[in-house]
C-alpha cells in the first residue's frame, strides 16, 4: 500500500511491444531504427491510393510464440479491424489493429514480489501497426513526419486489472520483458520505445468490491517512471477523494521532470475509434499443427529456469534469479557448468567480478570479451592450487581485458602460488622477526594476530603465497615449536 | 472500314494477318478520339505519346511480339493507378496526382502487350451513376448527347461505345461496370469478388469493389478476364482459384442451362421498354435450349439499405487517407485541425463528403451495432438467397438497369432516385457473386438495354457462356451510335 492503509490501488498495463521482425507488419520494407527519414517506405506503408496490406507471417507467429509462453489461448479464428483516427504520423488515416478477436487471450504470467508469487492475468494480446512520427522543428510554422516506424509491428499486450502496487506493476512490467527476450521477440527496450506502458489506474476504500473511477496513465517511457508515475497518480487520487473531490475519468501524462501527472484529455474528449473489421484483409485461422510447431520452438522460460537451476545446481534462489533474468547470462552460466565449473563458484564469478566488469564498459554478456571456458579454465587453476584465490581475481580482469588464456597471463606475470614450504619459511621468518611485539602478543595467546602474520607474508610475496602452508609454518614458528 | 469499329478479336485477326501495324490502329483510334472527345467527353487524361511508345515496342516489354493483347489500345477508368501517368479518380484530391507505381491490372495487362490510350472519367471516387459527380465534367451518352453514359464508369463504357478504344477496364461496387455498359449498349463483366486483384484500385468499399472489363464483345470481356484473373501476393482478398481458359466458354451452347427469373427484379413501376425487352431476352435464351425456372431472391427490397450502410462505412474510412498531409490536394489552414478541414471541405465534392457523412455515422459507437452490425447480418441473408436459387438454376436472368440511360441533370437533385438506378446491380457486389451486362434492345428512342446475367461464385464460365450464345443469335451489340 503505498498512499494510505485505508485505501488500495487496482492497476492494469498496456504494453506495446515492437517485433524483431526484419519487414514491417504488411509490406515489406525494413524495420531498420536509425535510418534516414522515409527511407524505409513504400506505397504501401505511406498509405498510397490503391495499395493494399497482406500481413507479414513472422509476424503473426512471433505473437502466438507470446501468447503461448504467456499461457494464452490461441484464437482459432482471428481477425483485424480498423481503427479511425486522424493524425499526420498516421498515413491511412486509420491504423490497421485488432478489436473483437485478438490473436491471444486469457492468459498469465506469475511475478515475485515480498517474497510471495502472484499471478496476473493477461485478457489478450493483439498485432497491429506501429505509427510514424511527427518531428517538431524549427518556429513552430511547420511540423515534419517521418514514415520509417509506420508499418513496424506491435502487439499490444493487455493485462487485467490484477496489481495492487506500483511495485507490483514494476515487477509485472519486468517479468514481461524478461520473457520477451527470452523469445527473442522483442529487445525490450524502454528508453527507445521498443516496449512502452500505459496504465489505467483507480483507488477504492480497502475492502470495497466497486471499483474507482480509473484514470489513464501515458508517458511512461522506463520502468522507474512507471513505478513513480503509479505512485504519485495513487497519492493524488486518494488526497482527492479524501478532501473530498471526484475523481474524474481522464487520461493524465506522466511529466518526468516535474514528476507528477498532468491531464492531457477527458473522457469526453476521448475519440471515437469507429472500430470495423478490416476488409482489405482476410480473417486468419492458424493451423492447429502450426501452433504446434510454434510451441516446439519456445525455450525454456525463465520460471522454470530459475527453479532448475536451484534444483539441480544447488543454487541460492538469489543466484538463479539474477542468473536467469536474461537467456545469454543463464545460457553463459550453463556453459560453465557444462564445461566442468561447479556451480556455486561460477554463479559467483560470474555475478560477482564479471558483472561488475561489463557494467562498467556498459556492455551485455553477449558482448563479453571473455569466454566461458575462460573462467572454467581459471576455476580448475584455483582447485589445482596453481593460484590463489586472491591472485584469481587479477587474473580475471587481464583475460577480461586481454583475453589471453589464464595459464599465459599466471605465466607471464610469474604469479604462481608459492606453496613449497622451503621456499616460504625463509619470508616467514623475515617476517615474525621484524615484527617481534606482535609476536610476542601471539605467544601470550592473542591469537587473532595470526591474521596479521598471513597478511604480512601475502604483501611481501605479492600475494602469491598459498596461504594454507603460510598458516602451517607461522602457527609452527610462532609458537616455537 | 475504320479500325476503331472493332474490338480486341477483330483487331487481332488484322493485326495477325499483318493488315495494319499497331501503329496504324492506334491512328485509326486517336482520329476517332480526336473527333469524339469533345462531344463525349470520355477521357480525363489521354497518353498519346505514351501509346504510340506502347505500339512501337519501345517500352521494352516483348509483349508486342508474343502478347495476347499486343498493340490492342485500351482505356483504363482514372481510378486504376498507371505509374506514372496521373490517377484522378476525377477528384480534386488527386488531380495532379501520379503514383509511383503500377496497379496489378494494368501490370499484367502490359505484360500481354496493351496500349494505353488514356484514363477515362468516372463519378468521384467511383461514387455515382452518371459520372456527372465527376469533379471535372460529366461525360455523354453517344447514344444520346443529353443523357448520361451511366457510372460510375461511365468514361470507360462511353469510350468503348463510340469506338475510342477497342475495350477498357472499369470498377464496380453497387453496379459501375454493368449499369454504364447496360446504358451504353455495351458489354461489361464485372468477375466473383477476389477474382482480380485490386492492388493499385482506388478504394471506394473494399469488401465490394470488384475490376472487370467493358468491352464491345463477350468474346472481348473473356479475354480480357483470361489477362486480369488470378491470385495476386499484393491482394490477400485475391482468392488462390485456378484461372480457366475463359474464351472456351464462349461459344458453348446452353442446352439444358437453368436460368432463374428472380419474382422480386420485376417490379410494378419499372420501365415497360426494359421489361419488355429483358423478357424478350429470356424467351431468345430457352429457343436456344435454355429452361426458365422462376426462382425467390427475398431479401433483394434491402438491399439498397444495407448497401448504402456497408459500403458509405467502407468509404468513410478508406477516404481517411485524403488530408493534405501526404499528397495530393492541400488547403492551407493556420492548424493542423483548420488545414485537415479546409483540405477536405475544397477537395471533396458533395456526394462524396455525404458519403463520408453516412459511413462516420453509422460506425459512431453507440450506432455501430443497429446500422453496421445489422446490414452485415441482412448482407448475409442476401448471401443466402443466392445460394438457395443456385440450388435449382445454374444462372440468374434480370435486367441490369430499371431505366434506360436518363438526361444530364435528370436526377442529379435527387440522391435517392440516382441510388435506385443500382437497384438491379447491387444484390450481386453484396453477394460476391460474378455478373454481366450484355445488349439486349432498344428503346423506342434508339436507348439500349441491357440484359444481366449472375452466376455462382467462380463461375464466371457459365456466365460468359449464357452471355455469349444470347450475343451471338442478337444483333444487338453489332449497333453503334450514328
Amino acid at each position: 500500500m503505498s498512499a494510505n492503509d485505508t485505501y488500495e490501488a487496482v492497476i492494469g498495463l498496456e504494453v506495446h511491444a515492437q517485433l524483431l521482425t526484419d519487414s514491417k507488419i504488411f509490406c515489406g520494407c525494413s524495420t531498420k531504427f536509425g535510418l534516414p527519414p522515409n527511407s524505409q517506405t513504400c506505397p504501401v506503408c505511406t498509405g498510397m491510393p490503391g495499395s493494399l496490406p497482406v500481413l507479414n507471417r513472422k509476424a503473426l507467429q512471433f505473437t502466438i510464440k507470446t501468447g503461448l509462453a504467456m499461457n494464452c489461448s490461441i484464437a482459432g479464428f482471428s481477425r483485424f479491424a480498423r481503427k479511425n483516427y486522424f493524425y499526420p504520423d498516421l498515413p491511412k488515416g486509420y491504423q490497421i489493429s485488432q478489436y473483437e478477436l485478438p490473436v491471444c487471450e486469457h492468459g498469465y504470467v506469475e511475478i515475485s514480489v515480498g517474497g510471495g508469487t502472484r499471478r496476473i492475468g493477461l485478457t489478450r494480446i493483439h498485432l497491429e501497426e506501429d505509427a510514424g512520427k511527427n518531428i517538431h522543428e524549427g518556429a513552430g510554422t511547420y511540423s515534419l513526419v517521418d514514415l520509417n516506424r509506420a508499418g513496424v509491428p506491435l502487439m499490444e499486450i493487455v493485462s487485467e486489472p490484477d496489481m495492487k502496487s506500483p511495485e507490483e506493476a514494476g515487477a509485472y512490467m519486468r517479468k514481461l520483458r524478461t520473457i520477451l527476450r527470452y523469445i527473442g521477440v522483442c529487445d525490450g527496450n524502454m528508453e527507445q520505445g521498443s516496449l512502452r506502458c500505459d496504465a489505467n489506474v483507480s483507488v477504492r476504500p480497502v475492502g470495497a468490491v466497486a471499483l474507482g473511477t480509473k484514470v489513464e496513465l501515458k508517458n511512461m517511457n522506463s520502468f522507474k517512471f512507471v513505478e513513480k508515475a503509479l505512485e504519485y497518480e495513487i497519492k493524488r487520487q486518494v488526497n482527492a477523494i479524501k478532501s473530498g473531490e471526484k475523481i474524474i475519468q481522464e487520461t493524465r501524462l506522466w511529466d518526468s521532470a516535474a514528476g507528477v501527472t498532468q491531464s492531457m484529455r477527458t473522457k469526453e474528449e476521448a475519440h471515437d475509434y469507429r472500430y470495423f473489421p478490416e476488409p482489405d484483409l482476410v480473417p486468419f485461422m492458424p493451423a492447429e499443427t502450426w501452433i504446434e510447431e510454434i510451441r516446439a520452438s519456445i525455450p525454456e522460460l525463465p520460471d522454470a529456469r530459475r527453479e532448475r537451476f536451484a534444483s539441480a545446481y544447488g543454487l541460492p534462489e538469489y543466484d538463479a534469479d539474477l542468473l536467469t533474468s536474461e537467456r545469454p547470462l543463464a545460457d553463459w552460466f550453463e556453459e560453465c557448468v557444462r564445461k566442468g565449473a561447479q556451480p556455486k563458484a561460477a554463479s559467483n564469478w560470474i555475478m560477482g567480478e564479471l558483472m561488475r566488469l561489463l557494467n562498467e564498459d556498459g556492455i551485455s554478456i553477449e558482448g563479453s570479451p571473455l569466454v566461458p571456458a575462460g573462467l572454467v579454465e581459471l576455476l580448475s587453476l584455483i582447485d589445482a592450487g596453481t593460484i590463489s584465490g586472491k591472485i584469481a581475481k587479477t587474473v580475471f580482469e587481464e583475460m577480461y581485458r586481454s583475453k589471453k588464456s589464464a595459464a599465459l597471463i599466471v605465466k607471464e606475470k610469474g604469479l604462481l602460488q608459492i606453496s613449497d614450504a622451503s621456499e616460504l619459511s625463509a619470508v616467514v621468518d623475515q617476517v615474525i622477526a621484524s615484527n617481534p611485539n606482535e609476536a610476542g602478543r601471539f605467544r601470550d595467546g592473542e591469537v587473532k594476530l595470526l591474521g596479521f602474520f598471513v597478511g604480512q607474508v601475502m604483501k611481501a610475496t605479492k600475494g602469491k603465497a598459498n596461504p594454507g602452508v603460510i598458516n602451517d609454518l607461522l602457527k609452527k614458528k610462532l609458537s616455537g615449536k | 472500314m475504320e479500325l476503331s469499329e472493332l474490338g480486341i478479336e477483330g483487331l487481332k485477326d488484322v493485326l495477325d494477318r499483318g493488315e495494319a501495324t499497331p501503329a496504324m490502329v492506334l491512328d485509326s483510334f486517336f482520329r476517332r478520339i480526336d473527333s469524339a472527345q469533345e462531344k463525349v467527353k470520355a477521357f480525363v487524361t489521354l497518353s498519346r505519346e505514351q501509346a504510340y511508345k506502347m505500339a512501337s515496342g519501345a517500352c521494352g516489354t516483348g509483349a508486342l511480339d508474343t502478347g495476347i493483347l499486343a498493340g490492342i489500345p485500351m482505356a483504363i477508368k482514372d481510378n486504376i493507378c498507371t505509374k506514372a501517368i496521373k490517377t484522378t479518380c476525377s477528384s480534386r484530391m488527386l488531380e495532379n496526382f501520379i503514383p509511383p507505381y503500377e496497379s496489378t491490372v494494368t501490370s499484367r495487362l502490359s505484360d500481354a502487350g496493351y496500349v494505353l490510350v488514356g484514363k477515362t472519367n468516372l463519378d468521384e471516387f467511383a461514387m455515382g451513376s452518371s459520372t456527372e459527380n465527376s469533379a471535372f465534367f460529366t461525360t455523354r451518352n453517344p447514344w444520346d448527347l443529353d443523357r448520361i453514359p451511366g457510372g460510375s464508369s461511365g468514361g470507360s463504357a462511353a469510350a468503348v461505345c463510340a469506338g475510342m478504344c477497342a475495350a477498357a477496364l472499369g470498377s464496380d461496387t453497387g453496379g459501375s461496370i454493368r449499369q454504364p455498359a447496360s446504358l451504353c449498349g455495351v458489354v461489361g463483366l464485372k468477375p466473383t469478388y477476389g477474382r482480380v486483384s485490386r492492388y493499385g484500385l482506388v478504394a471506394f468499399a473494399s469488401s465490394l469493389d470488384q475490376i472487370g472489363p467493358i468491352t464491345k464483345t463477350v468474346k472481348d470481356a473473356a479475354i480480357l478476364l483470361n489477362v486480369i484473373a488470378g491470385r495476386d501476393p499484393l491482394d490477400s482478398t485475391s482468392a488462390p482459384m485456378p484461372v480457366p481458359d475463359f474464351t472456351k466458354a464462349a461459344g458453348m451452347d446452353i442446352k439444358g442451362i437453368r436460368v432463374g427469373i428472380p419474382r422480386e427484379y420485376f417490379i410494378p413501376g419499372m420501365d415497360k421498354e426494359v421489361e419488355g425487352a429483358v423478357r424478350a431476352a429470356i424467351k431468345q435464351l430457352e429457343a436456344l435450349g435454355a429452361v426458365p425456372v422462376e426462382v425467390s431472391l427475398p431479401h433483394t427490397a434491402y438491399a439498397i439499405a444495407t448497401y448504402y450502410i456497408l459500403a458509405t462505412s467502407e468509404a468513410s474510412s478508406n477516404l481517411a487517407r485524403y488530408d493534405g498531409v501526404k499528397y495530393g490536394f492541400r488547403a492551407g489552414g493556420k492548424d493542423l485541425m483548420e488545414t485537415y478541414m479546409n483540405t477536405r471541405a475544397e477537395g471533396f465534392g458533395p456526394e462524396v463528403k455525404r458519403r463520408i457523412m453516412l459511413g462516420t455515422y453509422a460506425l459512431s459507437s453507440g450506432y455501430y451495432e443497429a446500422y453496421y452490425g445489422r446490414a452485415q447480418q441482412v448482407r448475409t441473408l442476401i448471401k443466402k438467397d443466392f445460394e438457395e436459387a443456385f440450388k435449382s438454376v445454374d444462372i440468374i436472368a434480370t435486367p441490369t438497369s430499371p431505366t434506360p440511360a436518363f438526361k444530364v441533370g435528370e436526377k442529379a437533385a435527387d440522391p435517392l432516385q440516382m441510388y435506385l438506378s443500382d437497384i438491379f446491380t447491387i444484390s450481386i457486389n453484396l453477394a460476391g457473386l460474378p455478373g454481366i451486362s450484355v445488349p439486349c434492345g432498344f428503346t423506342g428512342g434508339n436507348l439500349p438495354i441491357g440484359l444481366q446475367l449472375i452466376g455462382r461464385h467462380f463461375d464466371e464460365e457459365t456466365v460468359i457462356r449464357v452471355a455469349h450464345a444470347y450475343e451471338q443469335s442478337t444483333d444487338w451489340h453489332k449497333r453503334r451510335p450514328g
